[in-house]
C-alpha cells in the first residue's frame, strides 16, 4: 500500500470517528442504536452544504449543521423515543422508520442529484508529505479528527459531565439514586452525539459528496466501527475506526468488487467470538 | 431431548381441534375464491400478500418464538430469487430445478448466517443480521459478471403449466398452505417448544442440559428455508430481480408485516402482509412517497400498536367485553 493509499486510508478513518463516536456515545448510555445516524449524517451534509453555498462560509455551514442535527435529535429523542423507552426492541425500529422517512424527506429537498460540499479557499490544493503530493482538505479532516477524539477525551475524563456519562454507561440507575437528574445527561449525549453526525456530513461532503444513498453507506460503516470496538468505548471507537478506514481502502485497491467482505468478513468473525467487541463490556 | 419412549408418537396433527382446522379450511377455501371476483391486477396482489405473509412468517419463527429479531431474512429471500432466476435465464435449467436450487441457497445461507449470529443476542442479533444482510446486497450489487449489477437479471422462469394469473396464484395459494401447517407443526413441535424456552429464559434451558446454541442454529436454518420457499415464488411472479429485493429495505418490509400482523402469532403474518402491501397500493397511487409513508408507518406502529393490527384489535374487543 503505498503513503497515498495510506492517508486515504486514514482520512477516511478520521471522518468515520466523527460520525461513530457520537453513534457510541449514544449506544453507550443510552442503550439507543440510533439507526438514523447514517441519515442524521447525510442531512448535516445537505445542511451544511446549503448553508455554506448561501453564505460563503464553511465554519457557518459547520455552525448550521450540527445545530439543525441537534435539533432534529431534540425533536426525535424528545418527540418520539420517549414513548418507547427502556424497550431495545422498539427503539431500534423506530430510528429505522425514521431513517426511511428522513433519507425520502432529503430526496424531496434536495434531488437526486450528488453534491459537493465547497471548500474554502485556505483548504485548497494540495501540499507534500514525506514526498507524496496529497490534498490539503483530507489531512484537514485527519487533524478534525485528532481533535475531536482529544476534545472528547477530555470531555470524558476531565470534566463533571464526563464523569457523569462515564457512570452512567456503567450503571445509570445508580448515578440516578446519588442525586444527579440523568435525564438531563442523557439528552445532552444525544443532542451531542447528533451534532457530531451532522458534523461529520459536512466533513464528508466536502470529499465523499452528498448523494441519496450515502447516509446506508455509512451507517453500515458506523455500524462496522462500534461492532469491532465495543459499545460506549472512546478508544474502540478510534480503534474501530482506524481496523475499518485502513481495510476498506486496502480493500478497494485489491479486490474493488468484493471489498464489503474485507470489512465485514473480520467484523462477523469477531462478533461471533467477541460479541461485545474489542473494547466492550459487559453490563 | 428426553421424552418418554412409551408415550404415543404424537401425530402429525396433533393439536389440530375441529374448530381450527374447519377455520383454516374455510380461509382457504374463501381464498382460492377470490379469483373469481377479483380484476387480473388484484390477483396479483393477493398472490404477492401469499408470498410475503410466508417472508414474514418465517421471521415470526425466529421473532415470536424465539425471541430473537432478524433483519438479515430479505437478504436471505432475495438469494433464493436471485438463484432461482440466474438459474433459469442463464443456465438454462427447468424451473423446478431452479426452484429447489433457489430454496438450498436460501438455506445455505441462512446457516451461514446462523453459524455467526446464535452467539448473539438482543440488539446485538438484530445489528449482526443487519450487517451480514448487507453484505450479501453488497455482493449482488457489485458482482455484475454473475448478478448483472445495478441493472439485475430479467428471465422467464415461471412453468408454461402457470403462465396464467390464476393458475399461477392457486399454484401459490397451494405452497402457501402446505408452508404455513409445516411452520406451524414446527413451532407446536417439542422443538419449537424448546425454542420458546430459550426465548423466556437463556440460562434456565442452558442449566437443563439444552445445547442452546444448536437449537437456535436449527431454528434460524429452518427459518431461512421457509424465507427461500417465499424468495423462489417471488422469482417466478416477478421474472426478475435486482439489488433492491435484497436491500434493507426488503427485510425491513418483511419485519414490519410481521409486526404489523402481531409478533408470535404466526398466521398473522398474512394479515401483515395484506395491510402493508394494501397501505403501498394506495399510497401510490397519490403519491411517489412510498418510503416516507413506511418509515412513518414503522414509527406509528412502534409507538402505538407494538403488538400489531391483529394484538390491538384484540384487546380492544376484550376491553369493550370489560
Amino acid at each position: 500500500m503505498s503513503l497515498f493509499q495510506l492517508l486515504n486510508g486514514l482520512t477516511f478513518a478520521a471522518l468515520l470517528f466523527v460520525v461513530a463516536s457520537g453513534f457510541t456515545l449514544i449506544f453507550g448510555l443510552l442503550r439507543i442504536v440510533n439507526l438514523a445516524h447514517g441519515a442524521l449524517y447525510l442531512f448535516g451534509g445537505y445542511i451544511g452544504f446549503t448553508v455554506a453555498t448561501k453564505t460563503g462560509s464553511f465554519v457557518l455551514g459547520g455552525i448550521g449543521a450540527m445545530a439543525a442535527i441537534a435539533a432534529i435529535g431534540f425533536v426525535l429523542d424528545q418527540g418520539l423515543l420517549r414513548f418507547v423507552r427502556g424497550n431495545e426492541l422498539r427503539q431500534v425500529l423506530l430510528t429505522l422508520g425514521v431513517a426511511f422517512f428522513l433519507n425520502d424527506l432529503a430526496l424531496v429537498i434536495w434531488g437526486g442529484d450528488s453534491f459537493t460540499v465547497p471548500i474554502p479557499q485556505l483548504l485548497r490544493g494540495g501540499t507534500k508529505v514525506f514526498g507524496t503530493f496529497y490534498p490539503v482538505y483530507r489531512l484537514f479532516v485527519l487533524g478534525m479528527g485528532i481533535f475531536v477524539f482529544a476534545a472528547l477525551w477530555l470531555l470524558l475524563n476531565r470534566t463533571r459531565l464526563g464523569a457523569l456519562i462515564r457512570a452512567g454507561v456503567d450503571d445509570a440507575e445508580m448515578v440516578e439514586a446519588s442525586g444527579v437528574n440523568i435525564q438531563r445527561v442523557f439528552l445532552f449525549t444525544f443532542l451531542f452525539g447528533s451534532a457530531l453526525a451532522g458534523l461529520g456530513g459536512l466533513m464528508g461532503g466536502a470529499f465523499l459528496s452528498l448523494y441519496p444513498s450515502a447516509d446506508a453507506e455509512i451507517l453500515t460503516f458506523s455500524l462496522a466501527v462500534v461492532i469491532i470496538g465495543g459499545r460506549g468505548s472512546l478508544v474502540g471507537v478510534a480503534v474501530g475506526s482506524l481496523l475499518v478506514g485502513l481495510l476498506n481502502t486496502l480493500g478497494q485497491v485489491m479486490f474493488p468488487e468484493l471489498a464489503y467482505f474485507v470489512i465485514f468478513g473480520p467484523m462477523a468473525v469477531l462478533l461471533a467470538f467477541r460479541p461485545l467487541g474489542l473494547f466492550g463490556r459487559a453490563t | 431431548m428426553t421424552m418418554d419412549p412409551h408415550a404415543p408418537r404424537p401425530s402429525l396433527l396433533a393439536g389440530l381441534t375441529g374448530r381450527a382446522a374447519a377455520i383454516a379450511a374455510v380461509v382457504v377455501i374463501a381464498a382460492s375464491g377470490l379469483p373469481l371476483v377479483l380484476s387480473n391486477y388484484q390477483v396479483g396482489l393477493a398472490t404477492e400478500v401469499l408470498i410475503f405473509g410466508i417472508l414474514a412468517m418465517s421471521i415470526d419463527i425466529l421473532a415470536g418464538f424465539a425471541g430473537r429479531t432478524s433483519l438479515g431474512h430479505g437478504a436471505i429471500f432475495g438469494v433464493a430469487t436471485y438463484v432461482v432466476v440466474y438459474c433459469t435465464a442463464q443456465a438454462g435449467l427447468p424451473p423446478v430445478a431452479s426452484f429447489a436450487l433457489g430454496v438450498l441457497a436460501a438455506t445455505a445461507v441462512a446457516a451461514v448466517f446462523a453459524l455467526l449470529a446464535v452467539r448473539t443476542s438482543g440488539v446485538y442479533f438484530l445489528l449482526l443480521t443487519l450487517a451480514l444482510g448487507m453484505i450479501v446486497w453488497g455482493v449482488c450489487l457489485r458482482w455484475t459478471q454473475v448478478t448483472g449489477g445495478e441493472n439485475g437479471m430479467r428471465g422467464d422462469v415461471r412453468p408454461v403449466l402457470l403462465l396464467g394469473h390464476h393458475a399461477f396464484y392457486w399454484a401459490v395459494l397451494a405452497g402457501a398452505a402446505i408452508v404455513s401447517f409445516a411452520m406451524w407443526r414446527f413451532v407446536r413441535s417439542p422443538f419449537g417448544l424448546t425454542l420458546r424456552g430459550i426465548r423466556d429464559s437463556e440460562s434456565r434451558m442452558r442449566s437443563l442440559g439444552y445445547n442452546v446454541p444448536l437449537h437456535l442454529f436449527i431454528g434460524f436454518t429452518v427459518s431461512g428455508f421457509f424465507a427461500g420457499v417465499a424468495g423462489a415464488l417471488y422469482a417466478m411472479f416477478n421474472n426478475f430481480v435486482s439489488p433492491s429485493t435484497v436491500a434493507l429495505a426488503q427485510s425491513v418490509e418483511g419485519v414490519l408485516m410481521m409486526i404489523a400482523g402481531g409478533v408470535g402469532t404466526l398466521f398473522g403474518a398474512f394479515v401483515g402482509a395484506a395491510a402493508i402491501i394494501a397501505l403501498e397500493n394506495v399510497v401510490s397511487a397519490y403519491t411517489e412517497r412510498w418510503q416516507m409513508v413506511l418509515g412513518v408507518t414503522f414509527v406509528l406502529i412502534m409507538i402505538f400498536a407494538p403488538e400489531g393490527i391483529t394484538g390491538k384489535l384484540r384487546n380492544m374487543l376484550s376491553r369493550k367485553v370489560r
